[in-house]
């Protein structure tokens, strides 16, 4: 299955990631629109994470033994057994934030609404994930990996 | 072919279930559960009286869970008693159910102190969907709830019953508000909130008698406080805690405390008979000792642990600790482990506390490890601190960068995200 690799010696922190993964998961699909128009305004499910001169971006790892299915208290969270991909379902999430509790790598957020969380999903309908293709220096990757 | 059964289908049966069946596609499996419609999720039980979720949501498994899995499920069916030498269960009617391996995952039971008037109509504990569906059938024409106790559960039923319009009067036998999981900074933040939201706090009190209505004696009217104040109400809802359900251990020689006691397979002293969940005493690795964590997330990892082991695959449980997110009254609360200790020589607590913004966060350490993590309003980072602590990193070096704003995954050394995340930043 493919996964999002981090380079973060690559990484130059424009946080390019950060707006097209928001782009992306806005209704109109379009930066502008997704920036000052829509509302709830659509939020980035990854993270640039910034401790200078270090920095990285940093999504959901869909977990083999994904603490945050685990937990889940509303069973939101899942893993698909075929994709490997861990699925949120925001229509059964209660935003009890369990979840944030246990996600080693803080990956996982409140959506601007505060109600529910949102987390990466892979952009499953896109070929490669929209913070892989946006990144201008190669610091992401979309590769094979061994499940 | 291997004869699991289950004795209780809460989260800790639903994980040791997941598990089996992730080992053992075939053995046979039987659940039994004294709920008709057992995979539903019990934290959220508040969220149905409240009306943001319905039954459906309140699902944490899909109906066919039982079937998908091939289970036998004796579900609204109780168990009655244990045979450990002949390895049987029995239950309702006299009926015998033979087992190889046994989990007891029959969970907690509401504490019900001894009140005069608790058999009063209107009194309700809080733990099951049928306390949910009872107490949400009397909300049309009830206006005045109590709620004795102001823990989870209190603060869960408390706000739930605020959105559906009743004015409520909270009932604290401590001084503060959630004072098992939060220190009184922490407490006093939430306290105010839900002083806004309408509610009468009543601490460092208890109910000591519930009284009829005057036209109706058998039917709640108001509730004595130790005070002395009489507060009327129609309702009184009991959520002072739980305590393990061990009487279908009543006769057996299985070793137990306040609750079963388990080693770190989950397994009891009588072989082929494990134990899981509220009525397990599981290992906390903040305390070094197995002690009650009645708490969902531990209950299914506990039973899923159990599960793996029932089915051959030897997996130890890491241990747990006191965990606890909180939603309500629109303050995210995150708590974890010693929040709120009481020996300064021993413990160091690093906090940060905006209350222009709401913001607090206190970090407790012991010997520079992380024993204990509040966050309240800003709880986005609380799974990189839960981490460190799970690991027991020496964060001598990162102390105050823990509670500054900036605080994040990149402020770890590359070195210890390395050795805290195998497989990444290789």
């Amino acid at each position: 299955m493919k996964r999002i690799i981090v380079k973060e010696e690559h990484c130059i922190g424009c946080g390019l990631c950060e707006v097209y993964c928001t782009v992306q998961h806005s209704k109109s699909k379009d930066i502008i629109k997704a920036y000052n128009r829509e509302n709830p305004r659509p939020i980035s499910r990854v993270k640039l994470e910034v401790h200078k001169p270090v920095s990285f971006a940093i999504q959901c790892r869909h977990c083999e033994d994904a603490p945050c299915v685990a937990a889940c208290l509303s069973g939101a969270m899942k893993k698909d057994d075929e994709t490997g991909l861990v699925t949120h379902n925001s229509e059964q999430c209660i935003g009890c934030w369990t979840c944030i509790m246990v996600c080693p790598f803080s990956a996982i957020k409140m959506d601007s609404s505060g109600k529910v969380v949102s987390k990466c999903d892979l952009c499953t309908e896109l070929e490669i994930p929209a913070c892989v293709a946006n990144c201008p220096n190669g610091a992401l990757l979309y590769k094979e990996v061994k499940s | 072919m291997p004869k699991y059964v289950i004795v209780g289908a809460s989260s800790a049966g639903i994980g040791a279930v997941e598990a089996i069946r992730e080992v053992d596609p075939t053995g046979t499996i039987t659940v039994i559960s004294d709920e008709e419609c057992p995979q539903y999720s019990r934290p959220m039980i508040s969220d149905l009286v409240s009306g943001k979720a319905d039954f459906g949501k309140l699902m944490c498994r899909e109906h066919e869970f039982w079937k998908k899995n091939r289970i036998k499920a004796l579900t609204g069916i109780t168990a009655i008693s244990l045979n450990l030498a002949d390895k049987y269960v029995t239950i309702d009617k006299g009926d015998q159910v033979v087992f190889e391996k046994l989990l007891i995952a029959t969970g907690g039971k509401p504490f019900v102190p001894k009140i005069e008037g608790s058999e009063k109509d209107g009194v309700f504990t809080f733990t099951t969907l049928s306390d949910a569906e009872g107490l949400a059938s009397k909300l049309e024409r009830a206006e005045r709830a109590v709620v004795i106790g102001a823990g989870l559960i209190g603060v869960s039923v408390t706000e739930a019953l605020i959105r559906r319009g009743l004015k409520v009067t909270m009932v604290e036998l401590q001084d503060n508000i959630l004072s098992l999981i939060l220190d009184q900074t922490a407490s006093e933040m939430v306290e105010d909130l839900i002083r806004k939201a309408g509610v009468i706090i009543a601490t460092g009190q208890t109910v000591k008698r519930i009284l009829g209505k005057p036209e109706n004696d058998e039917v709640v009217g108001s509730a004595i406080l130790t005070s002395g104040e009489q507060v009327k109400c129609d309702l009184v809802v009991i959520a002072i805690g739980v305590i393990p359900r061990i009487e279908l251990l009543t006769g057996t020689n299985v070793k137990t405390n306040r609750g079963i006691l388990v080693d770190k397979f989950m397994r009891t002293n009588v072989s082929d008979v494990y134990a899981s969940g509220d009525v397990a005493e599981a290992y906390d690795f903040i305390y070094g000792e197995n002690r009650l964590l009645p708490l969902w997330p531990l209950a299914q990892l506990e039973g899923k642990v159990a599960g793996y082991n029932m089915a051959g695959k030897k997996t130890d449980y890491p241990g747990g600790t006191a965990m606890s997110s909180l939603k309500y009254f629109d303050i995210p609360i995150i708590s974890i482990g010693i929040t709120n200790p009481r020996d300064f020589d021993e413990y160091e607590s690093l906090v940060k506390h905006e209350p222009e913004h709401d913001i607090y966060r206190k970090i407790v350490l012991k010997n520079n490890t992380i024993v204990g993590i509040t966050l309240v309003n800003d709880i986005e980072r609380a799974g990189i601190l839960f981490h460190l602590m799970k690991n027991g990193v020496n964060v001598k070096r990162l102390k105050q960068k823990l509670i500054s704003d900036e605080f994040c995954l990149a402020t770890l050394p590359r070195s210890l995200r390395r050795r805290l995340y195998p497989g990444e930043y290789k």
